[in-house]
């Protein structure tokens, strides 16, 4: 072996599932404030579809954490 | 306190832990598991099942009695049910479904309440455990929600209707279908009901895990091995504060994102989506 990478890997790819969502959640919200600001009178409308899309977003992120635990320690 | 302190000693002693050697160890994956209160032949009738059967009574029997006798001008626990039941309504069904929604919204309120509660019993103290992050929980709502939608659309649309319109959405280049198609199959049929269920599941799992280190870092830096270490102990307590009221936030935005894909996936099934 060259290289071997031992202990929690299971960490390691919650770190690396984390990525993505952490951009688009960020992305989501970050539109979802222009928004807002633009167009306040529509905020429980777009208060909706912020809250429909980060849970969609974050949910990749949490599949992430529980599959170590999944797959056994 | 003593509540407090007998959890930390099962957190510390019982299952996620090895050994019994002391120092700090971090509750794992034996948090969720419970030992039977009682069985029945081979049956074991654990705390998380306890904790769902108080859920749906009080659930049940708060819708119950207030629309036992309904009047006119509403009062009392009819005037709080009225308005729960009108929040679903307006804000979940109708505005994704539309008025022909109005069949739906008493599945769409069990849903929304028996979720909520389950939830809620992971701050409640004594119960202090949420329900749905056993896996078991979301997977059967999610699979009623399946067996709901599918065989809704297939009625609606027609089989081959069904799955002409969710694998080859119109009004796209002819060289995109063979890709797309099998995307559309899988990440409808299979994924749909997958994350639907684990979303739920892994919000709560990942809640209480948190909420469970963090108290028991402020009780093992504080009470049990009280040191130089004890501002540890002092951060733990403090987040264990923050996690709880932001779990109060997460319990109640996951039901209401659980009903309203609910409602999305109903409404996708009465017409095609495009």
């Amino acid at each position: 072996m060259l290289a071997e990478v031992t202990g929690s890997v299971g960490s390691i790819g919650y770190g690396l599932s984390a990525i993505g969502p952490g951009v688009g959640i960020g992305i989501i919200f970050g539109m979802g404030v222009q928004a807002i600001a633009r167009q306040p009178e529509a905020y429980n409308l777009i208060r909706q579809n912020m809250l429909l899309g980060f849970a969609l977003a974050e949910a990749l992120a949490l599949i992430g954490l529980v599959m170590p635990f999944v797959f056994g320690p | 306190m003593s509540a407090l302190s007998m959890s930390a000693e099962v957190w510390a002693t019982e299952g996620g832990t090895e050994g019994g050697e002391s120092g700090f160890h971090a509750p794992g994956l034996g948090l969720f598991e419970w030992k039977p209160l009682f069985e029945i032949g081979p049956f074991g009738f654990t705390k998380p099942m306890l904790l769902a059967v108080i859920v749906t009574v009080l659930v049940v029997g708060f819708f119950w009695a207030a629309f036992r006798r309904p009047q006119l001008v509403p009062r009392g626990a009819q005037n709080v049910g009225e308005v729960l039941y009108g929040f679903v309504r307006d804000d979940i069904a109708r505005s994704v479904i539309g008025k022909k929604g109005d069949t739906y919204v008493p599945l769409l309120v069990t849903l929304f309440f028996l979720i909520w509660i389950m939830n809620l019993m992971s701050i409640v103290p004594v119960a202090q455990f949420p329900v749905t992050s056993r896996i078991g929980f979301p997977a059967a709502m999610a699979a009623i929600v399946y067996l709901i939608w599918v065989p809704l659309g297939i009625s609606r649309q027609g089989l081959g209707g069904f799955f002409k319109n969710m694998m080859f959405p119109p009004g796209l280049p002819s060289w995109i279908y063979p890709i797309l198609a099998p995307i559309e199959l899988v990440s409808n049929m299979f994924v749909r009901p997958f994350t639907h269920a684990v979303r739920l599941f892994a919000n709560m799992f990942a809640g209480h895990l948190l909420i469970a280190l963090f108290s028991v870092a402020a009780w093992y830096f504080l009470v049990e091995n009280f040191g130089g270490l004890f501002f540890v102990g002092i951060l733990g307590f403090l987040m264990a504060v923050v996690m709880t009221g932001f779990e109060l936030l997460i319990q109640a935005l996951q039901a209401f994102i659980f009903t309203l894909l609910t409602a999305v996936y109903i409404s996708g099934a009465l017409e095609a989506e495009h």
